[in-house]
């Protein structure tokens, strides 16, 4: 039978399985898994049914654990149930798939394999995460590429319903979860040969049911639950022969083959390398180049991990065998060897043990390799069979790295390649913005659907959220693509935004010959001069070709904006000539309709125009004989860098981190802040600039600006004496720092991204040309050097002492050091400038514990971190520990802070004789509820530690050790400020049982909700923070629910300090709530509309955005202050003014609630309508519970 | 009491006819509207311009920061079908048609000449009874000649009529520099029917925030005086029915515009006000005052009061306070 060739990722292929294979989906988003549910969502949204015709139901839960949780009773009640996960998600899965297990219930979970948080987390691939799941009784099986993904899918599903072993079929995160691939797609028919529906009638006549009365999951006593564990060994020692007995089946079907152990090699080989997942493709690849070569080396991808079958193991490997090298992608710290070792181990060991083995004991060793994602090339398998041709082959070792400190590394030639002379290698850079990963995606399923090549997509981008670079790797040929590592040896390269030519080697991966194509406004005749040394060098060595186009002035003439991703798509076929020239501009027209298609008809004319017009913009420049260049590529960090800054954080910016060897790590995870600084990104197409003539300095660009580069500076004139020419200042309007002062509003141009919201929110209009307000945007470019000597001396301007400022204004609290800048996060991110708010008020004394999300990425995202010091050396001390345990995390410092408090205080008590009781009784009773307090506090402290050095010099009397004690401790004596921070996917979902308990304590922490009202850091799927009537992912037919009022729910507690707050409403409400809540001795919680790109609006324009949301009493401003109680009023105070504009003049501003009126228009209408109803019922509920007491008495 | 009228070759039952504007964008109140006594209905426009916009909007915000990061490769869920361009208005037009018995128009406001044209053979193929077409250029360019504008607007008249075989009429504004001309180009052009005139959102300046806030409001009765006097001056002089729209509010409003030659008033504003039960107590009013007045149709009286046929037509062209003149008279 001929089936459909499909050009999709492995995510995209196990949830095409999975739909059609099951009937209810229990699912949470967590990276690389989430797209495996947004499928299913998007498929039940419009009505795509399974085998059995019915449309599977869909549900997200508020955690892995209450997804699992779902699955577990929905497969208790008999449906055929799945669920998609990876990492910590898997993790929260492990309690109900050992009762899955237990209970020998048929499932398959799906899970994209990645790395478990330790010293860092890491969104990326390896097998920490499945390992940890061995003990749990689920059968394990690895997939190592797309098309095996989806077959496995089925295999493990028929499996599962034969043996009743719950099966976790995995493959890698992103090296095959997010790889596109060419593959053959299923039909519904293969399916349904291979589910036997007598055994699913048998699962479901297993289920719960009233009718037929039982009990399962009884609690067990000594005496007998042994006995009862071991019941279920019959169903695994069945279970391996069952799978291969589903693989035949399978190949009977559909013709590929597959063995619960698959050998590839030498028959005589003698080196052996054992491995599963993606790394199996690159040693397969290598061992037929190897063979090639007449090396005796051999492979055995494993494809059923767990139950391991010893006997189709040993038999798989050759009689030939002398040496095996077993690969784990994992790490198992302390274990005398990584899992798929030991197995083997454990295998040989028993067969020779038994007499059994065909061959002499060989020598066996483990390694590691490719965590998170590390590359696995044919070098390092190369050297890896090296390895074994040694007397003593190193043991756990390592590949990939260089480990100098306790040498487990092997070498590898990093220029070994055995990269196909017939298959295309292609590198394209780009700006996450520009399309690039979308039109190279598009381009690999024109390719692979238009013609019988094979075709592979990897996209890796970076960790930055604003101007993101993104490199496309695409491979293509006659032969199947078993490559799963990067291209290095490009034989085509475009560079879609020329800044990256200037920064980044990006010719160093081209091979002679191969073809240059670079996006520039520079004009053909300038466009050589226009490029660095280096790629003029390699652009001469390697006889390349060279060709431009000025990509951006065609997307502008076609109305495609900053798009130019079918521009650059064009120019690729143009000039690869993989197809006619004609017949590639039709491919590339039929594509566009079917991808714009449901958009409309002005999107399909305006690419097609687009089309048009590329050829025309197209021109090959010829290569000069002679460098004529006159800059080379800098590296990113000056040499004034601390050296970790130039040594790590450099060359980690620089591309070059693969090359950091582990000695230079720290080992526990601890790096040092403030260090975006040095991260100069020029992202900015276009800066602030100020106008001091007309400018109020209302600092209210400074408080909205998301990265902490737009500042404001209040000294007096004596500082101006070393001013460079340009730098602006003008009089200070107020005298609240004393008479003549002066004023200057800096941009930290080079860290600006550029996204307008400080122009936005600016007040003041140029009377003469009311188009200008006090700043206004230019272009960077020129701007650049002169605003860079501005900013550095701007910089050298003294702060403003801290005790004398009024922070309850938002006009001063703006002159406040931010202690968080130049982060990551979106161009008009809304969660960060509350976050630089609280930085900027207790940065200084501040501790904060931050869920994992969006704000721990832009956070603590590596290379750089944006938390930041002052000049004391105090700044906040931050930290992650999980997605769902965050606010207990901080509850965690809370008590350490109290403790060592108590502590500081008893030891005082006990050396206040040798300490004087004056400075003891100061320091016990200090009032520290302001900043002059605090700095009061630190002086005393300071003289404290003078004292206790001084006694530990001058005798201690034997109290050494208490006055030791007490100097490890003074610290504590200062107020502290613990800070809990997170997204509502975290408050709102899955922490929220922690939050809630914490709130419960009465301890004193600070809770701020970043609220985005999704889950924005995987991709904008619903929370229970979702408005309803908007859709999100996992709601793709909107959210038919009302938001959860998490506020309302805390002042439940009464001793809850809660407030909802909305910086472009109402600044100063927005202070005045941060300011009470640190205030309040207790807990408090703070719920801050975020806008996001999730919510599909311009974020130039996200504050006014909050004034609507505001305006239309969608999200109330409030303050509950529990001390109010006390004094008798009413704690509850309605800070906004009532209902002024109609909901709908808010949600339809935003494309989350316009798309259902595309998609659902009926059900969009009934949506807002209730939504409205929402709006208009919370006011009247929240109006009535803050009449003042007075009032409410006089009703009465 | 006869007050049904024939306008754009259909017959109706009355001559109240609500204008397209925001409630019938609602079925249930073409329902209302029928009930209350409309003879016809023209549901709101179809902007070409605003469907472009909304594509390019909804295109951008779901595919910008697309692909840009490892975790979120796209912010919104996927959707394999959008009900873009014209689909929601089309499928109104079937509902409208499937809801009430009168007559529905559609109303259109291209942008290029294929939108024009496009767009108003898919409305015809919806089901609508006739087209407005809903025409404004505005002139800002200071080399366009007056007359380069003119000739765009009879084309696009001219070419959707080649097009649809349902009726046409044009919904004039009051700013070409010869009105009558104009009205007899479009006519030619194959208009069946003038709709006299349209309103425009105007700009405003927020002296607070220093912006233009661009507005519209409720039009007055006051405001009938200036379709009234071109309705007259037009009747029986062009070969399009006219239709009469702006300051509409009362019975007696109505009986002026047919006197002065309309087939059909329009009104909006009035049933904003009042609410859509505003149409039957004009209908009873009308009817009251033509049996006060011994009319026994509305044919009888239309036209009455026209430039034609009233005995100093000279009032309608007198554009100033001329006390003088008349006194010396």
């Amino acid at each position: 039978m001929k089936r459909k060739k499909v050009t999709i990722d492995g995510n995209e292929a196990a949830a095409y399985t999975a739909f059609h294979t099951n009937e209810i989906i229990a699912i949470y988003p967590i990276t690389p898994s989430s797209n495996m549910g947004e499928w299913c969502d998007a498929w039940s949204a419009v009505g795509k049914r399974n085998i059995w015709g019915t449309i599977p139901s869909v549900s997200e839960l508020q955690s892995e654990g209450g997804a699992s949780g779902s699955v577990h009773g929905a497969l208790q009640s008999g449906a055929l149930t799945t669920t998609f996960t990876a990492s910590q998600g898997l993790l929260l899965m492990i309690p109900n798939m050992f009762k899955i297990a237990g209970e020998l219930t048929s499932t398959v979970f799906h899970v994209a394999a990645r790395s478990i948080a330790t010293q860092a987390l890491s969104i990326f691939g390896d097998h920490s995460d499945v390992m940890a799941t061995r003990v749990t009784g689920f059968a394990l099986i690895p997939s190592s590429n797309a098309q095996e993904v989806m077959d496995f899918a089925l295999i493990a599903q028929a499996a599962t319903l034969e043996s009743r072993v719950p099966f976790l079929h995995f493959f890698d995160g992103f090296r095959t979860s997010h790889e596109v691939m060419k593959i053959e797609e299923l039909t519904l028919d293969d399916m349904k040969a291979m589910i036997d529906d007598d055994l699913v009638r048998e699962h479901r006549a297993r289920a719960l049911n009233p009718d037929n009365p039982f009990l399962r999951g009884t609690a067990q006593n000594p005496d007998v639950f042994f006995q009862g564990r071991e019941t279920v060994n019959p169903y695994y020692q069945k279970c391996a022969d069952i799978v291969q007995k589903q693989m035949d089946k399978f190949a009977g079907l559909v013709g590929r083959k597959y063995h619960l152990f698959d050998y590839v090699g030498a028959p005589d080989a003698e080196r052996i390398i054992i491995i599963m997942g993606s790394g199996a493709m690159t040693a397969e690849e290598t061992v037929e180049y190897l063979t090639g070569k007449g090396e005796k080396v051999g492979l055995i991808k494993v494809r059923l991990y767990r139950p391991f079958s010893i006997e189709h193991f040993i038999n798989a490997l050759p009689e030939t065998t002398k040496s095996i090298a077993v690969l784990d992608r994992t790490k198992e710290a302390g274990s005398p060897g990584e899992p798929l070792y030991l197995d083997v181990i454990d295998a040989i060991s028993e067969k020779y043990m038994n007499g059994e083995l065909k061959f002499t004991f060989p020598k066996v060793v483990g390694g590691r390799y490719g965590l998170s994602s590390k590359e696995f090339t044919p070098a390092m398998v190369k050297a890896v069979y090296e390895n074994l041709n040694e007397d003593k082959p190193k043991a756990h070792f390592t590949i990939g790295i260089i480990d100098d400190v306790t040498n487990s590394s092997l070498d590898f030639d990093p220029d070994f390649s055995i990269e196909k002379e017939e298959t295309f290698r292609g590198m394209f850079y780009g700006l996450g913005a520009d399309g690039t990963v979308g039109a190279n995606k598009n381009s690999i399923k024109i390719i692979g659907e238009g013609t019988d090549n094979h075709a592979q997509g990897y996209f890796v981008y970076d960790s930055k959220k604003s101007g993101s670079i993104t490199i496309s790797h695409l491979r293509f040929g006659p032969k199947e693509i078993k490559s799963t590592y990067l291209i290095s040896k490009a034989n085509f390269i475009a560079c879609h935004q020329q800044v990256f030519s200037e920064k980044m080697n990006i010719l160093k991966d081209a091979v002679e010959g191969a073809t240059f194509l670079l996006n520039t406004k520079v004009p053909k005749e300038d466009a050589w001069d226009s490029l660095p040394t280096n790629a003029q060098k390699d652009l001469i060595e390697k006889k390349m070709k060279f060709y431009i186009i000025d990509a951006y002035k065609v997307a502008g003439e076609t109305g495609m904006g900053v798009r130019i991703n079918t521009i650059m798509q064009t120019c690729f076929f143009a000039i690869s000539n993989i197809f006619p020239k004609e017949e590639a501009i039709k491919m590339i027209k039929d594509s566009i309709k079917k991808t714009y298609g449901a958009k409309g008809d002005k999107i399909v004319q305006m690419n097609f125009d687009a089309v048009d017009q590329t050829i025309d913009n197209l021109h090959e420049v010829e290569i000069p004989g002679k460098i004529t260049s006159k800059y080379q590529i800098e590296f990113p960090v000056p040499d004034s860098a601390p050296r970790f800054i130039r040594e790590v954080t450099g060359k980690i910016i620089a591309g070059e981190g693969d090359l950091i060897p582990v000695s230079k790590f720290p080992a526990d995870g601890t790096y040092p802040l403030a260090t975006t600084k040095w991260e100069k990104r020029n992202i900015a197409l276009e800066v602030p600039v100020w106008d001091p003539d007309i400018c109020i300095q209302c600092n209210k660009c400074v408080i909205v600006c998301p990265h902490a580069t737009i500042r404001a500076k209040v000294y007096e004139e004596k500082e101006l004496a070393n001013a460079p020419e340009t730098f602006k200042y003008t009089k200070y309007k107020a005298k609240d720092y004393g008479e003549g002062m002066f004023y200057s509003l800096q941009v930290a141009v080079e860290d600006c991204t550029g996204c307008y919201v400080c122009v936005d929110v600016c007040p003041v209009k140029n009377k003469q040309e009311t188009r200008l307000k006090a700043i206004n945007m230019e272009e960077q470019m020129p701007l650049r050097e002169k605003e860079r000597e501005n900013w550095n001396f701007f910089l050298t301007l003294p702060e403003l002492d801290r005790t004398k400022i009024n922070v309850t204004k938002v006009k001063d609290s703006q002159y406040l050091e931010p202690l968080f800048e130049f982060s990551g996060a979106c161009a008009g991110c809304g969660e960060t400038p509350y976050v630089k708010l609280v930085s900027q008020l207790f940065g200084d004394r501040a501790i904060i514990a931050n869920a994992t999300g969006c704000s721990s990425i832009y956070g603590g995202n590596l290379p750089t971190t944006p938390w930041a010091v002052n000049k004391e050396g105090r700044g906040p001390a931050w930290s992650n520990s999980l997605f769902e345990d965050n606010a207990e995390f901080g509850y965690g410092f809370r008590l350490a802070i109290n403790k060592h408090n108590v502590q500081a205080k008893e030891l005082l008590k006990k050396l206040s004789s040798d300490i004087g009781n004056e400075l003891v009784d100061a320091l016990i009773n200090a009032d520290q509820s302001d900043e002059a307090g605090i700095y009061e506090q630190r002086e005393r402290v300071r003289a404290l530690n003078d004292k206790l050095n001084e006694l530990l010099k001058t005798g201690a009397n034997g109290k050494t050790s208490d006055i030791k004690n007490l100097l490890s401790l003074s610290d504590y004596l200062i107020k502290k400020s613990v800070w809990i921070m997170g997204g509502d996917g975290w408050a709102y979902d899955i922490g929220y049982g922690g939050l809630d308990h914490v709130l419960a304590s009465g301890s004193d922490v600070n809770v701020l909700v970043l609220d985005t009202e999704v889950y924005s850091n995987t991709g904008g799927q619903c929370s229970k923070a979702t408005p309803r009537a908007a859709v999100a992912k996992f709601a793709a037919a909107g959210k038919p629910i009302k938001k959860k009022d998490l506020g309302m729910m805390a002042m439940a507690y009464g001793n809850v300090y809660v407030a909802k707050i909305a910086m472009g409403a109402n600044d100063t409400h927005t202070l005045r709530a941060i300011l009470e809540a640190e205030a309040y001795n207790g807990p408090s919680i703070i719920i801050a509309y975020s806008q996001c790109i999730a919510h599909g609006i311009n974020m130039a324009y996200g504050m006014r955005q909050q004034k609507a949301a505001v305006d239309s009493g969608y999200w109330p401003l409030y303050r509950y202050n529990p001390e109010w109680s006390k004094e008798g009023k009413n704690p509850l105070k309605l800070d906004s003014k009532g209902i002024k504009i109609p909901l709908t003049d808010f949600a339809y501003a935003e494309t989350r609630y316009k798309m259902l009126t595309k998609t659902h228009p009926e059900l969009a209408k009934k949506l807002i309508k209730e939504a409205q109803n929402d709006v208009n019922q919370t006011w009247k509920e929240y109006e009535r519970l803050a009449k003042p007491f007075d009032s409410a008495k006089k009703d009465n | 009491m006869n007050i049904s009228t024939k306008y754009l070759g259909l017959d109706l039952k009355s001559p109240i006819v609500p204008s397209a504007g925001p409630l019938t964008a609602e079925i249930s109140n073409i329902k209302q509207m029928e009930d209350a006594g409309a003879g016809a209905v023209v549901l709101y426009s179809l902007f070409e311009e605003q469907i472009e916009h909304e594509e390019l909007e909804l295109n951008y915000h779901t595919s910008v920061s697309s692909e840009s990061h490892a975790e979120s490769t796209s912010y919104l869920p996927d959707a394999f079908d959008f009900r873009c361009g014209p689909d929601e208005y089309l499928e109104h037009i079937r509902k409208a048609k499937d809801a009430v018995d009168i007559p529905v128009f559609a109303s259109l406001n291209g942008k290029s000449m294929g939108g024009w044209i496009d767009y108003a053979k898919q409305i015809e193929k919806a089901g609508a009874d006739g087209l407005e077409l809903n025409i404004y250029l505005l002139a800002t360019g200071l080399n366009k000649k007056s007359h380069e504008i003119e000739d765009v607007y009879v084309d696009i008249v001219k070419n959707v009529r080649k097009e649809i075989k349902i009726p046409i009429a044009v919904k004039m504004h009051p700013f070409f520099s010869s009105t009558a001309h104009m009205a007899n180009e479009f006519s030619n052009a194959g208009a069946n029917g003038l709709v006299m005139f349209n309103r425009f959102y105007q700009p405003d300046i927020d002296l607070e925030k220093l912006e233009i806030e661009p507005d519209i409001i409720l039009s007055t009765p006051m405001e009938m005086r200036l379709p009234l006097r071109w309705i007259a001056i037009l009747y029986g002089r062009t070969e399009a029915d006219l239709a009469a729209t702006t300051g509409v509010y009362t019975a007696e409003d109505v009986i002026k515009m047919t006197m002065a030659g309309a087939k059909v008033t329009q009104m909006l504003s009035s049933l904003i006000k009042f609410g859509i039960g505003h149409i039957a107590d004009v209908i009873i009013n009308i009817k009251k005052w033509m049996e006060e007045n011994e009319y026994e149709s509305l044919d009888q009286m239309r036209g009455s009061m026209s430039y034609k046929n009233v005995s100093d037509p000279g009032k309608f062209e007198r554009a100033n306070y001329m006390k003088v003149l008349h006194s010396y008279k």
